[in-house]
């Protein structure tokens, strides 16, 4: 059994927290540039070029690229040979989110009650997503994840019948009916399969892929074609002022499925697609 | 073609805002998000005062994050407007002639819009550590205890926003998108 250290897991957590907020990905960059290359509106090249420029204001100067630092979303993969020393796993992992947002300067964006609305005042709790894998090794990748682009994000039990045009149809009418507001440009996270649960979080999931990287099964990679071009050709453009690039990305994470059911979840994301993973 | 435009906002620098305008704002404006709109209406609802003149005023919907030692303020872009379409008549009503936010309004805030002289601006949503470069001095001058829903008041530079609807009816979200859309 290999001892890490609960300090060890905190600190680590805590920078993941700072770094995501502060260092847009470099795949999201790159997929800014080639927006400005290829938008036809004016406004859209111009709100492009402020996105990039923004990257890299918050990049030097360490502030958030959004000022909506999100909920800290946390995918675990934990290694069966891994002990934690000197206290709980979830309890680190808070504690590192606290002290991320903290001392980090990000905002606090957690009501205690979804009802009654009191900030908990320290970004926590996280939501933790745990893999146990074989091994020694203890991976943390932290998915701050904005309110906005959540909002307008759907899980629809479709049926087998409904087959892949269902499928389609239903993700790029979800980014349709969200217009402007989950900050176009953005990425579309899909779920298809598992159960009403399962398939939203492969949602989450399929967020965190880099752009421009290919699905393992060529079936799901053409899918995933298809409904950025459709998507594309909505309008609806950067920040919905309308334009050629309204969204980045499109990715499916797909499981197997009930023979009764066939769900699909659609996690958008808005631009700032921020996640940072460490290996202890 | 770029505006600069003061605040307070008269009848005037409203009726001369149009859809596709790109503006730079100098003065004061207030921020307000979901909270803050609630204890706004219900302070009205009492016969109570705003914490702040309501007329000609810009109501900013932003919860920044919070400020390095030696700054203003932290990250500041817009978040989603509609979370506020509630509230807006109400204090379009009492004299609120701007919003700046991002995301599509709804019909009775347009309405109100028309009816009021009031204009909705978009800032450019995740933009939020460049547009801090324009907030010159902020403070927060009521519901503190709600954090970064608090109303700030904000000292602004050359604020950069783009009209999206005006008073007379037209919408840049609708415009522009028809004009991009392809046959799917």
């Amino acid at each position: 059994m290999r001892e890490i250290p609960f300090e060890t897991v905190k600190e680590a957590v805590a920078g993941l927290c700072m770094d995501a907020n502060y260092e847009i990905g470099h795949d999201v960059v790159q997929a800014f540039r080639h927006g400005l290359e290829i938008e036809e509106s004016e406004t859209g090249k111009a709100i492009l070029q402020q996105l990039l420029d923004n990257v890299e204001i918050a990049k030097n100067e360490k502030m958030p690229a959004c000022q909506d630092t999100g909920w800290a979303v946390v995918w675990v993969e934990l290694g069966s040979g891994v002990h934690i020393d000197g206290g709980e796993l979830y309890d680190a992992i808070n504690q590192g989110v606290a002290k991320g947002y903290t001392d980090g300067f990000l905002r606090k964006s957690i009501a205690a009650d979804p009802l009654r609305r009191k900030n908990t005042g320290d970004n926590t709790p996280a939501i933790i997503y745990t893999d146990i894998v074989p091994g020694d090794k203890l991976k943390i990748t932290v998915q701050p994840k904005g309110g906005g682009s959540e909002n307008m994000s759907e899980v629809k039990m479709l049926s087998a019948a409904d087959g892949a045009e269902g499928i389609k149809d239903f993700v790029v009418d979800r980014v349709a009916r969200s217009k402007a507001n989950p900050c176009p440009p953005v990425l579309v996270g899909v779920g298809i399969g598992g159960t009403f649960d399962k398939c939203a979080q492969l949602a989450k999931k399929a967020l965190l892929r880099e752009i421009g990287s290919l699905h393992p099964d060529p079936f799901y990679a053409d899918m995933e074609k298809e409904m950025l071009e459709r998507i594309n050709r909505l309008g609806i453009g950067p920040q919905g002022l309308g334009g050629r690039v309204t969204a980045l990305a499109v990715f499916i994470e797909a499981f197997p499925c009930h023979i009764a059911t066939m769900p699909c979840a659609v996690n958008i994301n808005c631009h700032s697609a921020r996640h940072k993973s460490a290996t202890l | 073609m770029t505006k600069k435009i003061a605040t307070p906002l008269t009848d005037e620098t409203v009726a001369g805002l149009k859809a596709g305008d790109s503006v730079l704002i100098t003065g004061i404006i207030y921020t307000g998000r979901d909270l803050a709109h609630a204890k706004l209406v219900e302070a009205l609802d009492a016969g109570k005062d705003l914490p702040f003149d309501p007329r000609g005023s810009i109501i900013y919907y932003v919860g920044p994050s919070p400020a390095r030692p030696g700054k203003p303020i932290g990250s500041a872009g817009p978040t989603t407007s509609y979370r506020m379409d509630k509230y807006a008549p109400r204090l379009m009503d009492v004299g609120l002639k701007g919003m700046i936010g991002k995301g599509n309004r709804t019909q009775p805030v347009l309405d109100s819009m028309k009816k009021n002289k009031a204009v909705y601006f978009a800032a450019v949503g995740g933009a939020a550590a460049l547009i801090s470069k324009s907030i010159k001095e902020s403070k927060v001058i009521a519901y503190d205890d709600l954090g970064p829903e608090a109303v700030r008041e904000l000292k602004v530079e050359d604020f950069p926003a783009i009209v999206v609807n005006d008073a007379e009816g037209n919408d840049l979200y609708e415009q522009g998108t028809a004009e991009y859309r392809k046959d799917q």
